[in-house]
């Protein structure tokens, strides 16, 4: 016990020292009109001292931020079960519950834990998942995020993205001198930040490995933009490109042995690709006109990426085995930054509509367009792996803040910072275990 | 300007020295005499001219840093544009003439307003860089001496929304 309690002060003071500027506070603003009621139970610690983490109260908010939920407040809960035995339907259906979840934790090893869980359908009376979680005290609150998944995919039929992690670019304005950059990492419901890179100058463009063990971004801590790559486990990095003019919009290949970049080393911003492995370069398009931010499509086969080609910004397609370009977007006189979900059919962009910039999204096989926010200055959107929600940078009064819009628009919330500018959200792919 | 205006003042006391000659060549038969005549002549205008030349430097330099001081070190554009404005012109105009004195090398550094992608406005700061670096080489200021480089939205001088701010942000700052 007394080697946790250190292990614990120990966490609470890295905690407190990673920079509480860049931590994120969640505000739901929009819900689905009839939200499933769940009732999340304060989980049984079943070790000496405190829990280290509230776990029920971390899978609670996870599901009340996917608006499909509408959690039971603890003040309401008739009974408090933490076994199977302890759960009486009638208490629940007594608060108009539709599902229960409860649990147990407790340590194992000497900083280990074990959270062991288990969800009820009030309506057919029966279990219908149980499971249990173990890792590293440290992590209660990614096993808690991977129970919310389980029971989110048990009731929805989608995977769920919660045990999944944030980057973001915030910044603190200086008055009296050059402003503070920081690229942030945060788990996905903004807890727990971790500032990877702090600079005088701007940093641009954070982009996940599809394995989400590596990190590329822009950095002008030489005086000029270079794409870095680093590893998330180590904080190894490496500099992939100094060339002259922009290097930038660093994208990885879904295989992960290529990345997709922004050049203008030859006068003109054009679409490169750089083999990983031997850092050789392939040039995509040759055009005068601006081709920047490009995203690979899932197959891998083909990059979207956004040209001024012709005469105002719209997304095309290149395919790689042919050299053929494409455009997809017509709808509108501006349409740029896309991002496609893994099922290759969402395609996420800025999209302009009576002067403001919104997000919008382009079925790509309908080609319908739906425009999913009624916000001005709508920017960078990054779809969760899961295809749900769109997480994007937004303005509120003359502050950058990150907002969420689920795929149907039916869902929103905001992501502020408790201080500072934030912006460039990239939501990380499933991170392996 | 300043190299033109004094090779212009050479070439106007030397025309007035060859006319003297060329004066002085009718009033005596003796055509040697007249040659040296106007050799002493020319020479005492060239270095008259130098003399003036060097004033002329000191002087137009002082004029020329004035000039600069000015005009400032920002050159503003229209939005989601390029070219540079007639007003942006002249004050870079005053930059060139400053930097044919000298062989100081200069950083253009190209900014937009907030609207428009990230990515699209670094590369819409880089063409703003770019248009100011071509004037400036056609104006004869060698390419090797100009770095350019682009910070898209990402410095802004002025927060906030609505053009009072936009319009200070879209622009290349000489440095």
């Amino acid at each position: 016990m007394k080697h946790l309690t250190a292990v614990l002060v120990a966490t609470l003071i890295a905690l407190a020292t990673t920079s509480a500027r860049a931590e994120l506070v969640i505000e739901i603003t929009q819900g689905m009109d009839n939200p499933t009621a769940i009732a999340v139970v304060p989980f049984a610690w079943q070790s000496g001292g405190t829990a280290p983490e509230d776990v029920a109260q971390v899978i609670d908010n996870d599901l009340a931020r996917s608006g499909q939920f509408d959690p039971i407040g603890r003040g309401d809960m008739l009974a408090r079960p933490s076994t199977q035995q302890e759960v009486f339907y009638r208490d629940w259906r007594a608060i108009n519950t539709e599902y229960v979840l409860i649990g147990r934790a407790s340590v194992t090893g000497q900083v280990q834990m074990r959270i062991e869980y288990e969800l009820f359908d009030v309506n057919r009376q029966a279990r219908v998942l149980s499971g249990y979680e173990e890792g590293h005290v440290n992590d209660a609150r990614m096993l808690a995020h991977r129970i919310a998944d389980e029971v989110y995919e048990t009731l929805t039929g989608i995977p769920g993205a919660f045990a999944t992690r944030l980057l973001y670019v915030s910044v603190t304005r200086n008055p009296v001198g050059k402003d503070f950059y920081r690229l942030t990492l945060a788990d996905s419901d903004g807890a727990r930040p971790i500032v990877l890179l702090e600079s005088r100058e701007p940093i641009m463009a954070p982009s996940w490995s599809p394995d989400g063990k590596h990190i590329a971004y822009v950095s002008f801590e030489t005086s000029r933009p270079a794409i870095y790559r680093q590893e998330l486990a180590s904080g190894a990095r490496v500099q992939l490109t100094n060339f002259r003019g922009l290097n930038g919009a660093p994208a990885w290949s879904p295989d992960g042995n290529s990345m997709a970049m922004v050049l203008s080393k030859d006068g003109n911003p054009d679409i490169y690709v750089m083999d990983l492995r031997t850092r050789e370069l392939t040039q995509l398009t040759r055009h005068y006109a601006i081709d920047t931010e490009p995203t690979w499509m899932p197959d891998g086969r083909s990059i979207l990426f956004t040209s001024d080609r012709g005469g105002r910004p719209q997304i095309y397609r290149y395919d790689l085995r042919s050299g053929a370009t494409e455009r997809v977007t017509y709808e509108g006189s501006y349409n740029a930054r896309a991002r496609i979900a893994q099922d290759g059919r969402n395609l996420v962009m800025v999209h302009q509509a009576g002067g403001q910039f919104h997000i919008a999204l382009q079925d790509l096989v309908t080609n319908r367009l739906q425009i999913l926010t009624g916000t001005d200055l709508d920017e960078s959107p990054s779809i969760a792996p899961n295809g749900s929600m769109v997480l994007y940078g937004t303005k509120s009064g003359d502050r950058g803040i990150l907002a969420a819009v689920s795929v149907d628009g039916g869902v929103k919330f905001r992501l502020p910072a408790r201080e500072g500018d934030v912006r460039e959200p990239a939501w990380s792919p499933y991170m392996s275990r | 300007m300043k190299q033109l205006t004094v090779a212009g003042k050479v070439m106007t006391l030397l025309f007035a020295a060859v006319f003297l000659a060329a004066c002085s060549s009718k009033s005596t038969k003796d055509d040697t005499s007249a040659a040296d005549a106007a050799a002493a002549a020319e020479a005492a205008a060239r270095s008259a001219a130098e003399r003036a030349a060097m004033e002329d430097g000191a002087m137009s330099e002082r004029r020329l840093q004035d000039a600069v001081a000015a005009v400032g070190n920002i050159f503003y554009f229209d939005y989601d544009s390029s070219t540079l404005r007639p007003q942006a012109q002249e004050a870079l105009d005053a930059h060139i003439a400053l930097l044919r004195t000298n062989d100081r090398s200069v950083r253009l550094e190209g900014h937009t307003d907030e609207r428009g992608t990230r990515e699209y406005n670094m590369a819409l700061g880089e063409r703003r860089a770019n248009t100011v670096r071509d004037y400036m080489v056609v104006s004869g200021i060698a390419s090797f001496r100009i770095e350019t480089v682009s910070y898209g939205e990402e410095q802004p001088i002025a927060y906030g929304a609505g053009e009072a701010n936009y319009s200070q942000n879209r622009r290349v700052e000489l440095k």
